[in-house]
Order: C-alpha cells, then structure tokens, then sequence
C-alpha cells in the first residue's frame, strides 16, 4: 500500500500512457494517436535538455542542433544508403553520429559559462541550420520527403498505434537509463557541479569531463527524439534545427521543472495539450497560453512537477 | 567600380551595426544593470515599427509619427516593467527566459489580433527619398545617410548621459552594486524602470528607422533578437562600448558577408556548389565571428568592469 502511495503517480502515467491509443479509438479519434506520438518525442527531447539544464545546469539554448541532426541522419540514410533504413541499425547510428557531433561542439562550448554558454551553443546551432538549407542534395530549404518508417523486424511501423508503442517503449526505456544515472555518483557529481563547481574541481573531480560527459549523453538522446520525428512526420527539414525548437523544449522544461526526472514529460505534456486545446477555442491561442506561461513562473516557480513533489523530493 | 561597391557596403554596414546598436543599447543596459534576461527585447522593436508605421499613415507625417511611437513604446515599457519585470529580478535567468517567452507570445498574438496577418510597408519619408551624391560616381540614398547620422547622434547622446550626467552615474552605480546603490538613497527601482523605457523607446527608433526599408510584421522582432544578443555577448556584456563595437562590427561582418562571400565562392568553386554555399556561408559569418571572439576572449571584447 506504501508502495502504491508513493508511486501512485508512476502507475497512473504507466496505465495512461498504455491506454491512450484503445481510448483515442473508442471515441473514434485516431488521429490523436500521432499527435500523442509527437507528444511523447518532444517529452524525450524536453527529457534530454532537461539533464543538461535541470541536473548539470548548463542551459544550452541550441539543443534542436542535435534533434535536427538526428533527423537527418534518418533522411540521409533513406536516400543515399537504403540497406541499413531498418530502425536497430538507422537509430543507434543517429545516436552515434549526434553524440559526436555533441562531443565536438561540446568541447568548445564548455570553456564558457553562463549566458555566454547560452550564446554559443545558440550561435552553433544556427550554423548547422543555415549549412542544412544549403545542403541542395538533402532537399535544402524544402526539407527531405521519407518514403517510409525505419522498418523493424515484422512490426507494422506505419500503423499510427505501433509506431506509438514503439516511442512510448523507448521514452520509457530512456527515462529508466536516465532515473539510474541521477542517482549514481555521475548523477550526484553533475548536481554538485551545478551547485558550485569550485567545489567539486577542489574536491579533485574533472569538472570538465563530467559536464561534457553530459553534453554528450543529452545530444544522443536528442539526436534519438530527432529521428524518431523524422520517422513520424515522415518529413525532415532544416526547421527542426531552427533556434525555436530549441527555444520551446527550453521552455517545455523550464514549465514542468528543472531537474525533475519527470519534468521533461510533465512540461512536454501540458504545452502541447493546452496548444491543442487552446487552438481550438480561439484563434488568438497565444496569448492565453503567454498568460499560462507567466502564471506559472509567479505562482509556481519549481514548475509542474514542483506542484507535485513534496513527498518525493 | 569595385571601390564604389566597397564603400556602399561599408555605408551599408554602419547603418545596419547603428540600428543594431540602439537595440543593443538598451539590451545591454537591462542585461548589466538589472541582470534580467529579456527574450521580450525583440517585441518592443517590434511595437515600435508597427506604431510609427501606423502612425505615420494617420498623421501623415513621418516626422510627428518617430517621436510620438517613441513615447508610446517607451510607455508600453515601462507599463511590461511595473507588472512583470519587477517581479523577476530575484529570479535565476531561466524564470525570466519563462516569463519573456510568455510576454513574446503576448505581444506577436496581441499584434496580430489588432493589426492581422497582412504585413505592414511604409515608404521612405519624401524629403529622404532621393540619393546624395557623396563622391564621383558614389550615389547613396539620402534615407540610409539618415539612419547613420540618427545613429551616431543617439550614441553620442547615450554615451554624454552615461558618462556625464547625474543620471548616468546612478545608472551605473545600480550596476556596479545594487544594494550600496540603494544604501545610498538611489531609488533603484524606479530607475529600473526608466531605464527600462528609455531601452524601449531606443528600440522603437530602431523599428521605426528600419520600418521603410524592410516589411513590418509579426516576428521580426524575434530574427533581430537573436543578432542583438550576438552582439551584446561579443561585446561584453553590461559594457556599453562594448555594445557600440560590438554593434558595429556585427553589421560590417554580417553586411560584407552577404555582399562579398557569394562572389568570392564562385571565384574559386563551381557555380552550382558556390550558389548553395554561399548564402549560407554568409548568414554563417556573424555566428563564426561569436564562436572566434568567444573562443579567445569567453568574456567578449569588452568585459564589464574591466
């Protein structure tokens, strides 16, 4: 009974999240089953920054360099190197390809602090933005059509249901990964680190190689919620690299809180649900979801999941 | 030729790194003095260029439309400081990242909903519409020569308040340190919020210069956000010289690499691979110069304080 009081929430989310596609069905709106896919890979991206921010404190304002860049690898493949388009090779060749990427940028990203941080990695990512739109081969400004879903053994990729049990299997899998590194001595370095790094490089630890360890780690798992939307929409474009992806996910978890493991989902969740509600009362949408935003930062700084913790810290 | 087409570029990018600087100005003021990440910079630009544009189609007069869009904006601000900024100075960076975000989405929607989705044109004053023959064969549009001396009056203006005045030196006492600011009878805050309006009114006349050479529409505030951030930060933050430099230098880069690097490429590349690179390359640049500036000099040009 403890255990059911303490994980209530985990349950519901569990059995939610299971469900949503049958319920979607039942009331004859199948067309929410990709919304609720696309949901689900922004909560994996917002997870991913939310590592980086949330636990090491390194806000990057450039975090769509590496979702957009996953998702050209998956284009990438499907055009020029059909045989290994199947998702068990096309994916951890995403990851690996961002998680370099991330390494290069990375290392000379982390010499600088603060807003200087946020300027660099912003400053980056826009120049792979403007590098995609001149790559003329990969469809430039228009962006690279997919014929098809990574395939994957005998499942059927294209039906909106499986494809939707596939991301919520790897969110679930990623954020297990990620709750197993918070609360391993990389986890609890990384926070000491955000807390006061003079600290930390005093009591003999690289700081350096942790930050950039993390860096890296949320790249890759940004490069992975890239190339799962790539075969989602079933589209890639140079705006998936655009500094308002990176300036949404920010925003996605700065809403549902920093360094909450849950926080990535939570924020990703209520953005993307008060859009789809709020588009549909008023054209005018914006300005409710702006007064939402600025409600939240006054009457509840430690964001969504701040409003549920207490117990759980 | 190729002299006449160099200088017209050097004019081209003082006028641009001018108006980039009024932004900056007031950027700079908010970031060093107040400490306060404002996204919502942008959006006061944008008020601004749609006031004066409106303004100016109802008085018919260019003239009597910049001071009074001015005032406006300034007002506009100062209204966004009193109900929202204030209650974010103790707040980490990535509150008021939330909260400016949210007042973007405010002001785009709001600007939308009064004025629509049509974007706004205005045309270059008549008086200013001609060129001005500056040497032989350098013709220069009188509008554009405008903006340069506006420009430089504004700086000259802003650097005699700053360094000069009473004014100023509260303005950077508050910025130094705060609390002994305060200790000292200086009421912060309502200096903050005059600071804030006269970074407002500043962006207003960078709107309102630049609205009859581009369109006014919703987000324009949000692409010129971008490169004044990039300025501040090569400039150094807080540092107003910094911010004049750093103005400067982005526009020269960012208005030679657009005129002079797809030339070059296809110089030296085959033309259909110079035709793709090269605005790209040039869009690239001013992102270079950040990345260069900051891998020597992680505190930009100018480091506040120094």
């Amino acid at each position: 009974m403890a255990w059911l009081k303490r994980h209530g929430w985990l349950v519901a989310a569990c059995l939610v999240g299971l469900a949503l596609p049958k319920l979607f069905t039942m009331i004859g709106q199948e067309f929410y089953i990709s919304v609720a896919s696309r949901v689900l890979i922004w909560a994996l991206l917002a997870t991913s920054l939310n590592l980086l921010v949330g636990t090491g404190g390194m806000v990057s304002m450039g975090h769509a360099a590496f979702f957009g860049f996953g998702a050209y690898v998956v284009g990438i493949v499907a055009l020029d190197a059909p045989q290994w388009s199947a998702a068990p090779v096309v994916l951890p060749l995403a990851m690996a390809a961002t998680g370099l990427l991330a390494f290069a940028i990375g290392s000379v990203c982390l010499r600088t602090r603060g807003v200087y941080f946020i300027m660099i990695t912003l400053a980056f990512a826009q120049m792979l933005f403007y590098i995609f739109i001149s790559l003329k081969g990969y469809g430039g400004d228009d962006g690279l059509q997919l014929a098809k879903r990574s395939p994957l053994g005998a499942l059927k990729m294209a039906d909106d249901t499986v494809f939707y049990y596939f991301v919520l299997a790897i969110l679930a899998v990623c954020l297990v990964v990620l709750a197993r590194l918070r609360d391993s001595r990389f986890g609890r370095v990384l926070r000491g680190i955000k807390d006061n790094e003079a600290r930390m490089e005093s009591l003999g630890y690289a700081t350096f190689r942790f930050k950039l360890t993390a860096f890296v780690i949320a790249g890759t798992l940004a490069g992975l919620a890239g190339a799962l939307m790539a075969n989602q929409n079933g589209f890639v474009s140079p705006n998936m690299l655009h500094w308002d992806i990176s300036g949404t996910v920010l925003v996605m978890v700065i809403l549902g809180g920093l360094g909450s493991l849950w926080g990535g989902l939570a924020g990703a969740v209520v953005f993307m649900v008060l859009e789809e509600v709020l588009t549909a009362f008023t054209p005018h949408w914006q300005i409710i979801l702006g007064l939402i935003l600025l409600g939240v930062v006054f009457f509840a700084p430690k964001g969504i999941a701040g409003l549920f913790a207490g117990k759980t810290r | 030729m190729t002299w006449i087409l160099f200088l017209e570029q050097c004019l081209n990018g003082l006028q641009f790194g001018l108006m980039l600087f009024l932004l900056v100005a007031g950027l700079t003021l908010i970031f060093g003095i107040m400490d306060v990440i404002n996204l919502a910079h942008g959006s006061l630009y944008m008020i601004g260029a749609y006031l004066v544009a409106t303004l100016t189609q109802a008085t018919g007069s260019f003239l009597v439309a910049v001071p009074l869009g001015l005032a406006a904006t300034a007002v506009i601000g100062m209204i966004i400081e009193v109900l929202v900024l204030r209650g974010l100075y103790k707040r980490d960076h990535l509150s008021q990242v939330l909260a400016t975000f949210a007042l973007i989405l405010i002001a785009n929607e709001t600007t939308r909903a009064i004025w629509g989705l049509q974007a706004l044109t205005l045309n270059v004053p008549e008086a200013l519409s001609g060129s001005v023959q500056l040497l032989p064969g350098l013709h220069y549009s009188a509008f554009r020569l405008a903006i340069i001396a506006v420009g430089l009056m504004v700086a000259a203006v802003l650097y005699f308040v700053v360094v000069r005045t009473r004014i100023g030196m509260l303005v950077r006492a508050g910025a130094s340190n705060r609390q002994m600011a305060t200790a000292m009878g200086t009421n912060i805050k309502w200096l903050f919020t005059a600071v804030f309006g006269a970074g407002a009114a500043l962006c207003a006349l960078a709107g309102a210069m630049l609205s009859p050479l581009l369109v006014v529409q919703v987000g324009m505030g949000e692409s010129i956000l971008i490169l004044a951030f990039v300025t501040v930060v090569i400039g150094g933050i807080g540092s107003m010289r910094g911010a004049f430099i750093g103005a400067l230098l982005v526009g020269i880069v960012d208005t030679f690499g657009r005129a002079f690097i797809p030339p070059l490429l296809r110089t030296i590349l085959p033309p259909a691979l110079a035709d793709a690179a090269g605005p790209s390359l040039a869009a690239i640049s001013i992102y270079l110069l950040m990345v260069v500036v900051l891998f020597w000099k992680p505190q930009g040009l100018f480091p506040a304080g120094g």
